[in-house]
This record gives structure tokens, sequence and C-alpha cells, in this order.
């Protein structure tokens, strides 16, 4: 942490003569961009795997606890656990050890704090069964807690019914792959998060599985991180929270049937690319919730059957381009307080209403989306149709002061009522509308 | 073989029926007769549960029959005017009607060889003249061979010929010991086959007599001139 | 009963008008499919003509054959028949014939193209709202021996169902609506046969949106098979009532 801090001024000048180290050194290093600088900086100067030795843990070892076999082991040393069942738990590793379950062992807190506590740099934590961490209100116990460490790599572990699961705090490139996190929350007051980070940079989360937790990834004043291929499903409020976690990137994920969606806010700069929100139903439930959310890319995104597929409240120079949008509620739901946010090339489809809004007027802008709905012509043939579409309906204005009359979808007189206001609009925002409606839809390969 | 007792019907303020009490007998053809709108008709439906009486009783062989439905078994009927489903074919409305009766009794097929009914099968009624459809109704009243027949205007758009074959049939039904009604206006018709007229007159009673009787009291030979008489009185 | 109900079906399956709107349902079926690129919204705009067409066919033809059958029941009524049966069988005869005529034109290219649960309320909501407004054109046809009242009576019923009664509602809803509705407009749909069919359908095809309902009634009315038994429980409530009255009526009734 302390030599993060130093270097990070430096950052843009280590990063430059890293490219150079890279060539000449092919390091052991397994981590993206974002964290390369600071692993690069531990390997050179405190790597000694050549003295290293090998401590074996199991029934008939030397070492029958992975807890004594910590105590035991030198800075550097490798621990590999054997196949069995370890009950044990509040684990400390407080020097650089990695830590290697050999066939899935299993170690079982029974429900009495935590299982691993890392409070030291270069730590990897590697296949294990990990099992029923201590529910608490006065402290966070987790499966894998690493409290102001670095470098430290937390792969190919099962982490079954922990109040959390793997916690970073005050952290910095740090990297969380391939772990299953399965919860059994079942309010949000007696569970915890799957994957938390608090005040943690350059983490990179990738292909993790996590489910049944109050939330499946939770990062808070977390930047520059990368989180990438996970997925994050049936989690009782959100698969993806974050706040005040600016500059992360986001791609590749799938957030499905958690209880309220995705929820990001009070952020700017982020990128959130080619990732799935499906199936978020219920009254307080969004595909993505934004709040407060600025200057960020939300592209290439599919958006299938959630309640709303974009809430959006107090969001600014937002870019949302090439995202479909396919059988939701509400496409999109723009709050009055959101302006200069830009939607380009998306595709609306099947949605009950594409978009609904309580502003009268506000400085967003569509253009070139594909709307199912559009019912205008193209006689100059530039597959641009030649009557501008505007999606807000009056009918969603009307289900949106009066909610229960939702109930009079798609019956006549709301058809009436609808058509009557696209001849003559009188009550619809004038200048929400797309000009450059497309007539085909854009073929995009989400994946 | 039927007994009315104290038959009162009123359409709102119209008095259709006032009082009608009346027994008619086996072997017997009674003649209904009275002005137009005299509740001739509305009589009639009432025997057949057509219409349903406001108060007084029907019986028919001593059984009280408003509301009940299997007494029609031993009626057969023929209405005013015919008019049938449209598309029905007429080979299809004697299936239907055997269908309905389900009758184990021998059919009475006379009317319907006389009238050629067979020629006229694979018509459908809608196309059928007036006259051809009094003729397969006449022919579908005779069919199952019932104890009563009711006959509301039998004659009235039938040609001559078949007039006569209907009422040599009505005499022959009778000679097998049957109550036949007729309801009609053409005097000479009731002279030759009537044996009682029952005389109804803006819903009342107005007499229940034999012919022979009628031409004695008004000491004439003519029916209508007798009946002209009865009713002037 | 049955061999009453084979000749009246018999009678209206040979009539001009049964094959005509049975051919209209199946042009505009067809044609919409292979207009439309995605089926399901073919269905959709399949569920809007379904609920104009269907119960003004339903209602008017009822009446009018109702009408145009008074010497034909005369003739039975002169029969051995109860005249319960005869009344029953002839609205069976009817209803049946519009909810065959219903599933040859909508239902057969519905299931060709567009196969799934959707087709299938689309259709179910079809063939009751069919049962339905015959039952309505019965209940109008023997409140009155005026021909032309009761085909006045029938468009009127078909107006309300399909257009007044909505708006009526609607403008309700929009009036009060600071108060608390939820259930009071549940309550108010199952008074409209029509907008039982329409949720019938949208239970199915607007999930999504009607999840973001507030009110634990509603979660759970959507969330499950309650929604749909009730629903169709309904259905067959608005199919039984207007012919039990209607049936009572003209047992009663002088022909």
């Amino acid at each position: 942490m302390i030599i993060n801090r130093y270097f990070r001024p430096l950052k843009q000048t280590a990063m430059n003569s890293l490219k150079l180290l890279k060539q000449l050194y092919p390091l052991p290093l397994t981590s993206v961009n974002g964290t390369l600088f600071p692993l690069f900086f531990l390997a050179f100067f405190t790597t000694k795997s050549a003295q290293a030795a090998e401590l074996k843990v199991c029934k008939t070892c030397d070492f029958k606890t992975v807890t004594s076999a910590v105590k035991a082991a030198k800075p550097h040393d490798r621990i590999l656990v054997q196949p069995g069942y370890y009950a044990e738990s509040n684990i400390e590793i407080k020097k650089p050890l990695q830590l290697i379950g050999v066939g899935k062992p299993v170690i079982d807190a029974k429900n009495k704090g935590g299982i691993f506590q890392v409070e030291t740099r270069n730590v990897l934590i590697k296949g294990f069964e990990l099992r029923n961490v201590e529910v608490s209100y006065l402290r966070d116990f987790a499966a894998i807690k690493v409290y102001e460490g670095a470098h430290v790599t937390i792969s190919d572990n099962l982490i079954k019914n922990a109040f959390f699961g793997i916690y970073l705090q005050r952290t910095d490139s740090c990297t969380v792959a391939r772990n299953v996190v399965e919860g059994q929350a079942r309010t949000e007051t007696t569970s915890g998060n799957a994957i938390h980070l608090w005040y943690s940079d350059f983490i990179t989360i990738t292909d993790n599985k996590t489910s049944g937790h109050r939330d499946g990834i939770y990062l808070e004043f977390a930047k520059r991180s990368t989180i990438k291929d996970n997925l994050s499903f049936g989690n009782i409020r959100y698969g993806l929270h974050f706040m005040f976690s600016d500059g992360n990137v986001y791609t590749h994920n799938t957030f499905r049937n958690n209880g309220a969606g995705v929820a990001v806010m009070y952020t700017r700069d982020i990128v959130m690319q080619h990732n799935t929100f499906e199936h978020n139903w219920g009254p307080a439930a969004y595909g993505l919730l934004l709040k407060d959310i600025s200057r960020s890319t939300i592209s290439n995104n599919r958006f299938i059957k959630n309640t709303a597929g974009i809430y959006m409240e107090g969001s600014t120079y937002l870019h949302i381009e090439k995202n479909t949008f396919q059988g939701n509620g509400w496409a999109l739901r723009v709050i009055s307080s959101c302006s200069e946010d830009t939607f380009r090339l998306n595709n609306f489809m099947s949605n009950t209403f594409d978009v609904s809004t309580n502003a009268s007027s506000a400085s967003n802008y569509f253009s070139h989306n594909y709307w199912d709905k559009y019912e205008g012509y193209d006689l100059n043939k530039d597959r641009i149709g030649d009557v501008p579409y505007r999606p807000v309906s009056l009918y969603s204005l009307v289900v949106e002061r009066v909610p229960s009359s939702i109930m009079f979808l798609r019956s006549f007189i709301v058809d009436l009522m609808d058509r009557m206001e696209k001849v003559i609009p009188s009550f619809t925002p004038e200048m929400l509308k797309d000009d450059s409606p497309v007539l085909r839809q854009h073929a995009y390969d989400h994946a | 073989m039927i007994t009315l007792e104290n038959l009162q019907k009123s359409y709102g303020k119209l008095q259709v029926l006032n009082n009608i009490s009346a027994q008619f007998n086996t072997n017997q053809v009674v003649s209904i007769i009275g002005p137009n709108g005299s509740g001739k008709t509305t009589m009639i439906k009432c025997l057949l549960g057509m219409v349903i009486p406001d108060s007084g009783r029907i019986l028919v062989d001593g059984a009280p029959v408003i509301r009940q439905w299997e007494y029609r078994n031993k009626i057969g009927y023929m209405p005013q005017i015919s008019r049938f489903p449209e598309n029905m074919k007429v080979r299809q409305l004697f299936q239907m009607m055997r269908d309905i009766r389900k009758t184990t009794k021998p059919l009475d097929e006379e009317l319907f060889g006389m009238y050629n009914i067979p020629a006229m099968y694979e018509k459908s009624l809608g196309s059928l003249s007036g006259g051809n459809k009094q003729k397969v109704s006449a022919a579908l009243a005779c069919l199952f061979d019932p104890e009563i027949l009711v006959l509301d205007e039998p004659t009235a758009g039938l040609d001559p010929l078949s007039s006569e074959i209907l009422k040599t049939k009505i005499l022959k039904e009778k000679s097998k010991g049957k109550l036949i009604l007729i309801s009609s206006h053409i005097m000479s018709e009731i002279d030759e086959v009537a044996d009682d007229i029952f005389c109804l007159v803006d819903g009342n009673f107005r007499f229940y007599q034999s012919i022979e009787s009628i031409k004695d009291v008004t000491q004439e030979t003519r029916l209508g001139k007798a009946i002209a008489k009865m009713m002037a009185v | 009963m049955n061999k009453i109900i084979k000749y009246v079906l018999y009678d209206i399956l040979r009539s001009r008008t049964v094959i005509g709107y049975t051919a209209f349902l199946f042009l505009m079926s067809f044609g919409l499919f292979n207009l439309e690129s995605d089926p399901t919204k073919a269905v959709l705009s399949l569920l809007n003509v379904v609920l104009l067409i269907v119960p003004l066919i339903s209602i008017i033809f009822g009446t009018i054959h109702f009408y145009n059958s008074t010497e034909f029941i005369e003739l039975l009524v002169s029969q051995p028949i109860n005249r319960r049966k005869i009344f029953l069988s002839e609205y069976l005869g009817v209803a049946l014939s519009l909810a065959m005529a219903f599933v040859v034109g909508v239902g057969v290219p519905a299931m060709i193209f567009n196969p799934g649960p959707t087709s299938i309320y689309l259709v179910t909501s079809g063939v009751f709202l069919s049962f339905i407004f015959t039952s309505l054109a019965f209940l109008s046809s023997v409140l009155t021996r005026d021909k032309a009242k009761g085909i006045g009576i029938a468009l009127m019923l078909w107006f309300y169902f399909s257009l007044l009664y909505d708006g009526l509602v609607m403008f309700i809803l929009f009036y009060f609506a600071d108060y608390p509705l939820d259930n009071i407009t549940l309550g108010l749909l199952s008074l409209n046969p029509i907008d039982l069919g329409r949720v019938l359908v949208l239970l199915n095809v607007d999930v999504s949106a009607l999840m973001g309902y507030t009110g634990a009634l509603y979660k759970s009315f959507f969330g499950n098979w309650t929604g749909i038994a009730l629903a169709f429980g309904l259905m067959l409530l608005w199919t039984i009532v207007p012919i039990y009255i209607a049936q009572r009526k003209f047992v009663k009734k002088d022909l």
C-alpha cells in the first residue's frame, strides 16, 4: 500500500519504462495492464522463489492443519493442502505465501468467524472449497478477506454459504479469478456481498460466478479496475453495485435475475461493453440503474426482458450506443434530471414502452436507432425513415402518472389515444424524438 | 282427453284469453273459430306450451301439462305459417324429427307419400314455396301417428287438390278415434270435417256446440249463415 | 340435446356469414403473419383485431340468428322437448360454430406461424369471447321481441364493452390518481370480458412491464398461475351468467 501510494505519481513514467522492461524480461505476470506496474515492481525486488520450501498439509503429514502450516512457513513458502476436510477458521496470513489446495480440500469455518485473513503482499490462495462463514452484524466476516494487502491472487475457489465471499479492503493490484461464490441469502441484512471491494484500486475480477448473496459484485471507492467475464445471478439485491468507483471497465459480464438488477451510482468515466442484463423483474428492478453517472460509455450491451432496461437519473454526458433492448417493459426510463446524453445506433425491439420520461423537455439526443414500432416511410431509399420517430407515447405518460392504468395496455382505447397523439402531438415532449430512425435492425454481435 | 280450466292470458293490457274452459274428447274433430285476433292461435299455443297462460290449468289425459314437455309426444302440430331453418334439407328435417321423437310406433307415411315429399328431399327448406312448406308441415304433423292433431289454418296455403288430400286424411284420422283441433276461417271446409265448433270472440268464450245443433237452432243449412246468426245473437 | 345441436350446427356452418367470417379471419391472420417479420408482433396486431371483431361478430350474428330461428324454435317447442334444452342447443350451436370459425381462421395460422403459449392464450381468449358474446347476444334477443331493438341492444353492449367501459375506467383512474386504486382496478377489469381476454394475453407478452407495477396483489397475480386461473374462471362466469339469465327468461317466454 505504501509503496503503491509512493509510486502512483510516477505511474506515467513507470508505465513507459515498463513497456521497455517487458521486452527485456519475460515476466511471470498474470494480470492485465492496469495492475502490471506494481506487480512488476514486487517481482523485481522481492522474488526469491528459488529458496522457497513446500509444506504439505494432510491428516498424515507433518502439518495436520492449515493454521499450523501457515505459522511454520517462512515467507514465500508454498503450502500444499491435500484433499480432506479441515475445520478451521480465522487463519491469519501476514507473510507472502502461496496456499494451494490440491484436489479441492474443504475448509469449514463452522460459522465461527472468517477463514483467510490476508494482511500482506504477494499471496496466492487457490483451489479451496471454503464453507460456512459466520453471519455477524458487527464484523464483516469473509471467506477470504484481504486487508491492506497487494498483489494477492484469489483464484479457482468454491465458496459456499459465506457471509461475505471475497472481501478486499484498502488493497491494490489484486486478482480475483475463476471463483464460484454461492450464498444462501434470505434477507438483505443477514447477507453480505459475494465479491466486495472497498478502497481498492487496480483490481482484476474475471470469470467469477456469484449467486445467492446480497450483491454479486460490490465496489465502493474502487478505481481503475477491470471486471470481465463474470456471471452474477440470483442475488437478492444487485448483481453489480458500485459507488464512487471511477475509471472502471466492465465487459462481457452477465447479470441475470437479480432482485433489483444492476445499480451504479455517483461515478464517472466508466466503460460498460458487451454485458448482458437480463430477466430482472419487479417494481424496483432494473437491467441497469444509473444514478449520477457521467462521462461514461455504455455500448454493445444487451438488455433482455427487464422491467426497465436502463433507468437513469441525474446522469449526464453518457454515450449509450449499439445496445440491443429487447422484450423490456420499458427499454429506457429517462428521468428529467438527465441531460446531454446520446442514444445512437441502438436496437429497440418488442419492448412494451420504448422510452418513458417525466420531463417535458430535455436535451438528450436520439439518432440512428432502430425502433420496431416505427411506422414511417423511406421514399428516398436511404434506409433512414423520412419522418421522425417519437418514442414516448401518450399512454406511457398516463402510466407514469397513474400506474394502475398499465392494465389497459393494448386495449382499443389506448390504441386510439396513441394514434391520435401521433397525428397531433400535444402532450408528449416535443423535442424527444429520433430524426433519423433506421428502418432495419442493426446487426450486432454482442458476444 | 284435453281439459282447459279457466285459462287467462294477457299481453300487457290486452286480454287475449279470458277465463276459457273446455273439454275435448277422443273421436272428435273440433273447429276453433272466431274473428281475427280473437285468441284462437293463443289458445292453441297455450295447449302446445308455446305460450304460458297467466292462470288456469290444462290437463291432457288428466295430467296437468303447463311447463311440461313429455305430453307433446301425443300431439302433432301444423302451424299457420311454416318456416324452417333455411339451410336445412327436407331430408334432414325428417331425420331430425325422427331423432327427436324416438318413437317405436310404426310411422304414418300416408301424407308423406301423397304429397310426394321424397321428391323434395334434397331441396333446402329455404327454397321451398309456401305451399310445399305447408305440405312438409302437414306430413310432419301426421308422421308419428299422434293421438291429438292440432292444425292451425291448415289449408290456407295449399292448392285445392292438396287441401282435399288433407281433409280426407283428417276424416280418416278421426275414424281412428283421434282428437283433431282445427282453427279455420273457411266454413265449407269446417262443415265437411268438423263435428263441433268452439267459438271465441275477443278472448271470450262464445259457444261450443255441435254443427248439427247450430244448424238446428238457427234453422240454416249452410254453416256460414248459421254461424253468422249465432254471432249476431 | 346433442341431436338438436347437430342440426343447428349444420344449419349455421352452411350459412354464408360463418363461411365469410372464417375466410376473413383466416386471410387477415395469414396476411399479418406474412407481412410482419416478427411473429410475436403479428400476434399482437391480431390481438387488437380479435378483441374488436370477435365480440362484434359474435354478438351481432348471435342476435340475428336467434331472431331468424324463431320459427325453428317454435317448431321445436311444439315437439316433445324441454324448452331449456332447445335454448341451450341453439346457444351451443351458434357459439360452437363461431368458436370453430375462430379456431380455423385465427388459431390455425397462429399455431403454424407462432406456436407457443402466446398463441394458445390468444386463441383461448378468442374462443371464450365467442362464447361470452354469443351468450350476451342471446340475452339481448330474449329481452325484446323486436329484431331491430334486439340488434340495437347487442350493438350497444359491444360498444360499451369494447370502448366505453375502458374509457370510463381510465377516466376514473386518472381522476382519482392520488388514491390507492390497485384492487379496484383489478375488480373493475373483471367486469369486462374483453379486458379479461386482453389481460390473459398480456400476462404472456408484457410480463416485463406488468411486473413493474407496484402493489403486492399484482405481484402475486402476475407472478404465477393464480392470475391466469382467475381470469379463466371469470371468463367462464361471463359465459354462464348471461346465458343462464337468458335461459330463465326464455323458459317463461311466449312464442
